[in-house]
């Protein structure tokens, strides 16, 4: 029924930021994290969020998506603040609250480590919104390639990651259909003690269970008779490719390091 | 129960970028005791519109009503437990829904949460069991050694145990092999006599339409697109094409037989073969007479 359901956060679409390659997404992110840890000045904060509400405004991701995805992580960032602002005992007293001292220092670092939270936040979920799962499995399986030579099992990993996306929905449809089914037979998932409502899963997650068992014997059985043997010689549909989009955005970044660097105290 | 759909419409997702508009005005009513087929392509609004028979979706615009309760757009339906009660659905696949120990559980499992007392249970499973027609040693016995078939029919007799009084059949003989199909089906029309429920068909299949069916609504695109009796509705035949629907075999052998040879066969559910030998006959009759 719903065919256009969206696994994770994406958001089709068609801007840069979407069509940089998936590794050179992954990568500036996550050296991006590292830096954000490097900053101490109010000018290489600058700097850092420039870089990441730039990157947000060229992703065309309407601002309420990217809201949704800052929505769980809020609660933590003003906790965050307000943490550093009362217990931080540094520096000059600026006012008093009910009789609690506010000091400049627990301002700053309050203020500091908030935009740090909300700067990794907004970064690593541009990645989830502008990348498709798959993508970040292809990205995921070149990146750690090198790994292969001490024996890590990438492809096995990345093949693992890639099947549970795709079932994601299969199975939410399928979790969809057996609590309908229930239902017609009387269980109510919504009312009821919470013992009661524990109880009322079972009847769901027994039927689950099984067809994901099934499902996954079938698909082996089905791999296996088209020859499947791993990811030795094995070529890919969708070839990754650097272009030259990815070297601007290196270029860029490595001017954002260098900048930082300079700007630092 | 009677069953009627007032200008009923559901849309799934209102007001999001996947709104997507199911059921568009429909309307028809269902007389207690009918014999209803359902038909329409995939994507027509079949699914949707069966889950509003139970209560499990409610329309966004217009009314349900099915015996004495109503569903309403904005209206809670308190007794939306006992409206479950009273209308049994087999789902397509059903056998997916078990997950009890034994056989016997798994039918009782309807009827507990229903809350019929335990001797009541053990002799409505009984009974169900010997509707579908399985063996009695099966009752303790886990529904997962089972084979597809008989997983399916214990999965109808805990549908059936709820002792409803409209049944709504999803599909019930998707998948199972020819013999298997009649079987299933002909159980579900001898229990539509003998208990006079009422019951709604949705099936892909004009055949079974045409074979059990007393009533035949066809959807498209989420509206009514033909309503009547199966012998009135298969006049259509290009009417039906249009929306990719196929007149069954036998009707469309009399249709030729009348439109090519000019003589008119009385059709009474007999099999193509059967209509064959009456051709036979009145063409060697209408000889005799020369």
């Amino acid at each position: 029924m719903n065919s256009s359901m969206v696994i994770g956060q994406y958001v089709p679409g068609d801007s840069v930021v979407h069509r940089i390659d998936p590794r050179a997404k992954i990568a500036v992110i996550f050296f991006f994290v590292i830096i954000v840890f490097f900053a101490n000045s109010v000018m290489s904060y600058g700097l850092l969020t420039l870089f990441a509400v730039a990157s947000a405004a060229s992703s065309k991701v309407p601002l309420p998506f990217i809201m949704k995805g800052l929505k769980p992580v809020w609660f933590l960032i003003i906790f965050t603040f307000l943490l550093h602002l009362f217990v931080t005992r540094q520096g000059e007293v600026l006012f008093s609250l009910f009789g609690w001292d506010i000091y400049e220092e627990g301002v700053i670092q309050g203020a500091v480590l908030s935009l740090r939270f909300f700067l990794l936040i907004l970064v690593t979920s541009l990645l989830t919104l502008t990348t498709t799962p798959i993508e970040i499995t292809d990205a995921i399986e070149e990146l750690l390639g090198p790994l292969k030579k001490v024996r890590f099992p990438v492809h096995e990993l990345a093949l693992m990651m890639s099947i549970s996306l795709r079932f994601i929905p299969t199975l939410m449809q399928e979790t969809e259909k057996i609590s309908k089914a229930q239902a017609s037979r009387g269980v109510d998932f919504r009312t009821g003690s919470f013992k009661d409502r524990i109880q009322a899963i079972v009847p769901l997650l027994v039927p689950l269970f099984v067809s994901a068992f099934k499902r996954a014997e079938e698909l082996a059985m089905a791999m296996e008779a088209r020859g499947y043997q791993g990811g030795e010689g094995r070529t890919k549909l969708r070839e990754l490719k650097l272009g030259k989009r990815d070297f601007i955005l290196f270029a860029v970044f490595l001017l954002l390091v260098v900048g930082l660097f300079v700007t630092r105290n | 129960m009677d069953i009627s759909f007032e200008h009923v419409s559901y849309t799934y997702q209102p007001g999001s970028p996947f709104e997507y508009r199911a059921l568009h005005d429909v309307s028809f009513s269902i007389p207690s005791g009918s014999f209803v087929a359902i038909i329409g392509h995939t994507g027509s609004g079949k699914s949707t519109l069966l889950q509003h028979l139970n209560g499990l979706l409610v329309p966004t615009s217009g009314t349900v009503t099915i015996g004495d309760y109503r569903l309403k757009a904005d209206e809670k339906n308190k007794q939306l437990r006992k409206l479950r009660e009273k209308v049994g659905v087999v789902f397509q696949y059903p056998e997916h829904q078990l997950f009890e120990e034994t056989v016997a559980k798994d039918i009782a499992f309807g009827p507990e949460n229903f809350g019929v007392d335990a001797k009541e249970i053990d002799k409505r499973t009984k009974e169900a069991i010997r509707a579908t027609k399985l063996p009695e040693e099966l009752l303790e016995r886990s529904p997962f050694d089972l084979s597809g078939g008989q997983m399916r029919r214990v999965a109808i007799s805990g549908v059936l145990a709820m002792n409803p009084e409209v049944l709504v059949l999803d599909e019930p003989t998707a998948g199972l092999d020819p013999s298997g199909q009649r079987e299933i089906m002909d159980m579900f029309y001898d229990l539509h006599h003998e208990k006079q429920l009422t019951t709604v068909l949705v099936t892909h299949s004009m055949e079974d339409a045409l074979a059990y069916a007393d009533h035949i609504i066809i959807l498209n695109e989420g509206e009514v697109y033909m309503e009547g009796p199966p012998l009135d509705i298969f006049q259509h035949q290009d009417k039906l094409e249009k929306v990719q629907l196929d007149v069954p075999e036998v009707i469309e052998f009399v249709t030729k037989a009348k439109h090519k040879l000019g003589i008119e066969l009385d059709y009474t559910g007999q099999s193509v073969a059967e209509l064959a030998k009456d051709l036979a006959q009145k063409v060697r009759g209408g000889r005799d007479h020369e």
